[in-house]
């Protein structure tokens, strides 16, 4: 085990598109995130695991400039982009930047048909100009996200399945061809049976378009399925990071342990008599957890555990 | 199963709409024993929250009951007249919603909201009521001294926690729960429905548990029933419905929840 003093960055291979550098964020008294670093890599997944009201979507605000951080780097491309810049430099980051949202009823104007919704991104950012090229450019897009441009285009979003709308969300984030794609929870409010599949999208969406894809959830058999690296975090710091298969495989931190533990799992029925170990169990680890050392260790050739025990 | 406390009987319920009748629930029938926790599965649309609302006769129009049974200890509830809900609703059936930890008035102090509850229907007295509140809260796992607190200065595990206690506080001989822990990450899920398991064994209520998610279903309840447009296509026991599902639905709804990779060793650290 190797102690290192820094907190190192959740990736080490390949050049970041988007790289956090110990990133602070207060809200008056309250940290929501304390020294957080990752990087986002073209091609590449990698999931934000943790509890609500663990930091994970202020992580996504700040990456998303829908927030600022009150400390700490954020590069993209290598450009330190921590303070705001021109109006153009702006533009191009939010061009490159994409979110899809958790609620798919709610990020949809009701009033605009899908072909609106899709051709205005086209237009404004300048990949289709006549109106030829526009109803090209619905046409793929949908076709990418798996709807059928004669059958959907048309339609408005009360027409709607969730899980269409959240395809027409997907679309409408490629249309202006993004590096980054953000997803906060993007399939808790859909019905299960069709959860796999748009997670499967936006993996082969990562995949051949070699975007960066940062998933957000508190589910972390869903971001185990989809990501290859994974952040656990608890109170507004990372406590576990890495490998997805390692950091699940080989679970050290306790906070890790009790996420996992309480992944549903049909094999291992409830007890009458258990609850009060399991609650005396989960109060016991978020204390330990609590806002704790500089100190990590790493414990595998991509997988970091920080130390337990009081800030120094 | 022992003698059954609830029996549904061919309930079919219809939402009347300008083009005519949809038909939501078809000729369901199931039975619940008296303390056998029973899961009802299926996807949003299915009509198993629409099971849940006719059963406490809670299904406004444009729902309507278009036939069908619902005994209690066999007396059907469907032919009650309103005036008599009262005696059953929240007394005999307790329920419990997602958005019951919302539900809480935000104007009132969680002892207060114990009070209404019990003064209505059993009249209860303030001291009564005070010291029935305080057991509740220790059996659901927070510090009685929190009573004076409102709704806002709890979590949303701990509001939902508290709708549990309260439903508890009249000693229901059936709790309807509806995706109770939906809204709440895993870690506080497991918890709740820890401490139901528990007060179900020392309280003996029958539970009707209702979710998409059945493996989660599956850790609590005694037997499943799974819903597809308004069927109940396959009733089982627990192992039965999971080891060898019958319907391809079942199958279905099974292989579309993520699992976690193998990790032995933290099946064995808290298990």
């Amino acid at each position: 085990m190797n102690a290192v003093t820094t907190v190192p960055s959740a990736a080490v291979a390949a050049e970041p598109i988007v790289r956090l550098d110990g990133i602070e964020r207060s809200f008056g008294l309250v940290q929501a995130l304390r020294g957080v670093s990752l990087s986002l890599k073209g091609g590449r997944a990698l999931a934000l695991v943790g509890e609500s009201g663990c930091g994970k979507t202020t992580c996504a605000r700040i990456i998303s400039r829908m927030d600022t951080p009150t400390g700490g780097e954020m590069l993209y491309r290598g450009r330190n982009i921590t303070q705001t810049g021109t109006a153009a430099e702006e533009k191009a980051y939010r061009r490159a930047v994409q979110m899809v949202f958790q609620d798919p009823f709610a990020s949809l104007n009701p009033v605009f048909s899908v072909q609106h919704h899709l051709a205005r991104p086209l237009a404004l950012h300048g990949h289709a100009r006549s109106k030829a090229e526009r109803v090209q450019g619905v046409a793929d897009l949908l076709n990418w996200v798996g709807l059928e441009p004669a059958l959907t285009a048309h339609k408005f979003p009360h027409e709607l399945s969730g899980g269409q709308r959240q395809r027409v969300n997907i679309a409408r984030a490629l249309a202006v061809q993004p590096d980054v794609l953000v997803a906060d929870e993007p399939t808790s409010m859909l019905d299960v049976s069709i959860r796999l599949g748009i997670l499967e999208l936006v993996s082969r969406i990562k995949q051949e378009r070699q975007l960066a894809l940062l998933y957000i959830t508190h589910d972390i058999a869903t971001a185990a399925h989809v990501a290859e690296e994974v952040i656990v975090m608890f109170a507004g710091q990372m406590v576990e990071w890495g490998d997805t298969l390692s950091v699940i495989g080989d679970a050290r931190h306790p906070y890790t342990q009790l996420l996992l533990s309480a992944v549903p799992d049909p094999d291992r029925p409830f007890m009458a008599g258990d609850s009060a170990r399991f609650l005396g169990h989960a109060e016991e680890v978020r204390r330990l957890s609590r806002p704790s050392s500089a100190k990590v260790d790493q414990v595998g050739p991509n997988h970091f555990v920080r130390a337990l025990g009081a800030a120094s | 199963m022992s003698e059954a406390l609830l029996q549904i009987r061919d309930l079919s319920v219809d939402y009347l709409l300008d083009r005519g009748a949809f038909r939501a629930v078809k000729n369901v029938s199931f039975d619940i024993g008296r303390g056998e926790l029973f899961g009802l599965a299926g996807e949003s649309g299915c009509g198993k929250s629409t099971i849940a609302y006719a059963i406490t006769r809670l299904a406004k129009a444009p729902a309507w009951v278009a036939g069908g049974e619902i005994l209690l200890d066999g007396q059907d509830l469907l032919k009650l007249p309103e005036s008599r809900l009262q005696e059953v609703r929240w007394r005999r059936i307790g329920m419990v919603f997602q958005s019951a930890m919302n539900s809480l008035n935000p104007l009132m102090r969680v002892e207060a909201q114990f009070h209404d509850v019990l003064r209505r229907h059993t009249g209860s007295s303030r001291e009564k009521s005070r010291a029935r509140a305080e057991e509740m809260f220790k059996l659901v796992g927070i510090p009685a001294s929190r009573l004076t607190d409102y709704p806002h200065q709890f979590s949303g595990g701990m509001r939902q926690r508290i709708v549990i206690a309260i439903c508890l506080a009249l000693k229901p001989e059936l709790i309807i729960m509806d995706e109770p822990t939906t809204a709440l990450d895993v870690v506080v899920q497991r918890e709740i429905l820890e401490q139901v398991i528990d007060l179900q064994r020392g309280y003996g209520f029958s539970v009707l548990f209702i979710t998409h998610d059945l493996h989660l279903m599956a850790q609590l309840c005694h037997r499943i029933g799974v819903m597809l447009k308004g069927e109940l296509v396959e009733v089982g026991d627990v192992r039965q419905v999971s080891r060898a599902p019958a319907h391809d639905y079942t199958r279905k709804l099974w292989g579309a929840i993520p699992q976690l990779p193998g990790h032995p060793a933290v099946k064995d650290a808290i298990a």
